[in-house]
């Protein structure tokens, strides 16, 4: 046999008998005030909120907000006649010096605070990661209580990667002290579209 | 790595030398503690999703041959190439072989519970491959040459100081510098440039999905995602029971896991991988290494539940006064206590005896492992397989002699009355274990026994 016919062999030998799955679709969340519960979570850990109507006031507080002669990257068109409209084909490590990248949510969970983005929305997967600031658009409708609505919605996805994130990079392993930057971004702004 | 030869007792007993560190210790452990009851309460559900949680765990376990096959059968159609390990050994030949087919003599490694169980940096360090850990802790306690004390605080038991005279020798920061602010930036930088300059990385798998072949990676650094998204080379190890079911099981031990570890709504990245990246090649290692073995026996099984949450160290009275590198096992604390002994029982005899049994680990457990009473039993067993030190064995007989009858019970009882008030000597000596740190009380003047009788008679 092979190992893992081996492996498989002695998990089924081993293994207890049939025990149920609980039923978990009752588990569900509040949808009262979700866009002020979501902008109060998300800034208790460690982020920063805007509420905005449009994307030019999104253009003007990202202006005020960072250092516009560093290097700024998007994926959405809306914002591609400011800032760098980044590509989806070249090399990874050439986004190394990206200083913020903008991006835009699926959707967001009121209750802990993170924003999903399948891949598509981050344009390459690095982005979201290696960059020195994040800002994320998140449409106020699609903002859910919880993390079973998100799944939900989610279904099985058309992705080959996809993430929450919530928050900037943070560690605490040195004396649990907090420090946000570990090895991703060192703020993360969120714009939630209303 | 097997030179270990001190007992927990022995080993704590050097780390509580420093009191005002053990103090400092304790605290650092019980704040945390805390933050997770605070953010358990926010969770009018909280309990529900417990007994959800574990009863899910329940269902992997009764049915984890059919998953497994289901989960690989998904990830295959993803992409993935899905390799199978019976031990450490086996895994790590086969991160070898992968590195070694691409020419590959760096790796960058994200925290994994069990690449350190399989030695895998050793194994690979010996055949020319450099292994960095990426994980802030993991890599401060990679450059002091010492494994992680924690799951997920992997250098709580050091000092910024030590850590800020670590940096200065082997990152050439500035003598005296300690600031947690100042010490993560250089880490940063110097841990940016391992990123960009890796061609394969491995990160650990929290969960993995049957029905639909991904898996989860949590960190709150993005030092995994950082390794993966740059490699050409993607490698994840799992342990076999990280299996869950459904993709919706996720929300279920998503609300649970940072809360329980950290006190976290969530860790900062939930990183689903799917498919491989264009162009990128993406490895699964499936690794039993002991846990077919452990799911046959039926009272330890439920220990396969576990999440890695480290919630029932930080609320360990014994852990948190003892350190994690006492327990001399990767995974230490109440749960590593009932899942090493499967491992290695002569080595590991020791652990089930590091603990009160006062059972605040299983109150605490996000799937409801009954960690100590698995502790009680792991107990028996070692003592019937004949494990257990001799003073153990020699101690319980004298306990058990002494509690089998009313009077042997009153003759010892009133013996010790008798040492403690007429010759404290006796006990008051480096002899008497209970001596260490201890003085010993003055005897009262007569048990209960004697006084009710005297005054109910």
């Amino acid at each position: 046999m092979s190992i893992r016919e081996n492996i498989l062999a002695a998990v089924l030998k081993n293994q207890p008998p049939a025990s149920p799955l609980p039923d978990i679709d009752s588990f569900k969340g509040d949808a009262q005030d979700i866009i002020s519960t979501y902008c109060d979570v998300f800034t208790s850990i460690g982020g920063q909120v805007f509420v905005v109507k449009n994307f030019t006031e999104v253009a003007a507080l990202i202006k005020k907000n960072f250092d516009s002669t560093k290097r700024i990257v998007t994926t959405l068109s809306e914002l591609s006649d400011v800032f760098e409209l980044l590509s989806t084909s070249v090399d990874p490590h050439t986004f190394n010096d990206v200083e913020l990248a903008i991006i835009k949510a699926e959707l967001a969970v009121a209750e802990n605070g993170a924003v999903w983005l399948p891949e598509q929305r981050m344009g390459q997967r690095i982005i979201p990661y290696i960059c020195q600031h994040l800002a994320v658009i998140v449409p106020a409708e699609t903002i859910v209580p919880t993390l079973h609505e998100a799944y939900r919605q989610i279904g099985e996805g058309q992705y080959g990667f996809g993430a929450f994130i919530g928050g900037p990079s943070k560690t605490a392993d040195i004396e649990q002290a907090l420090v946000l930057g570990a090895h991703g971004p060192i703020t993360m702004t969120v714009f939630v579209l209303k | 790595m097997e030179k270990q030869t001190k007992d927990h007792a022995a080993l704590a007993e050097a780390f509580i030398q420093d009191e005002e560190h053990v103090n400092w210790h304790d605290g650092a452990l019980w704040w945390i503690r805390q933050k997770r009851d605070i953010a358990s309460k926010q969770i009018p559900e909280w309990e529900a999703l417990r007994e959800a949680a574990s009863q899910i765990k329940s269902n992997v376990l009764s049915n984890l041959h059919d998953y497994l096959v289901q989960f690989e059968a998904n990830a295959i159609k993803n992409g993935i190439k899905v390799h199978w390990a019976a031990d450490a050994e086996e895994h790590n030949a086969i991160v070898y072989s992968i590195l070694k087919e691409k020419d590959i003599r760096q790796m960058v490694k994200s925290k994994s519970m069990l690449t350190e169980e399989c030695h895998l940096n050793e194994y690979l360090i010996e055949r020319g491959v450099d292994v960095i850990n990426s994980d802030l802790g993991e890599y401060i306690q990679q450059l002091d040459n010492e494994p992680p004390s924690h799951i997920v605080l992997p250098c709580i038991h050091k000092r910024k100081e030590e850590i800020g005279e670590l940096f200065h020798e082997h990152l050439g920061t500035e003598k005296g510098v300690s600031d947690p602010t100042l010490l993560t930036r250089v880490a940063r930088g110097h841990l940016r440039n391992v990123f960009v300059t890796r061609r394969a990385a491995l990160t650990g798998v929290n969960f993995a999905v049957a029905e639909t072949g991904e898996y989860v990676v949590c960190t709150n650094e993005g030092n995994a995602d950082m390794g993966a998204h740059l490699s050409e080379v993607q490698i994840a190890s799992m342990g076999l029971e990280k299996i869950v079911p459904l993709k919706k099981h996720l929300g279920v031990f998503l609300r649970l896991l940072a809360r329980s570890a950290t006190g976290q709504p969530i860790t900062i990245y939930s990183s689903h991988f799917k498919k491989p990246r264009e162009g990128q090649e993406m490895h699964l290692i499936l690794v039993d290494y002991g846990r077919s073995r452990q799911l046959g026996r039926p009272e330890f099984r439920d220990s396969l539940k576990c999440i890695r949450c480290g919630a029932c160290m930080n609320t360990c009275p014994v852990y948190r006064k003892s350190g994690g590198l006492s327990y001399h096992n990767t995974i230490s604390g109440p749960i590593g206590a009932i899942l090493a002994p499967n491992l290695d029982m002569k080595k590991h005899a020791d652990l089930p005896f590091a603990s009160t049994l006062c059972g605040s680990c299983s109150n605490v457990c996000p799937v409801k492992i009954n960690i100590h009473d698995q502790l009680y039993q792991w107990r028996q067993v070692i003592v019937r397989e004949g494990y257990a030190a001799n003073t153990k064995v020699l101690s319980m007989k004298a306990m058990a002699w002494t509690l089998s009858s009313p009077t042997s019970y009153s003759t010892m009882g009133r013996a010790g009355r008798w040492v403690l008030n007429n010759i404290p000597f006796a006990v008051n000596n480096k002899f008497n274990p209970w001596y260490k740190q201890r003085e010993m009380p003055d005897g009262p003047k007569e048990s209960f026994g004697e006084w009710y009788a005297k005054n109910n008679g």
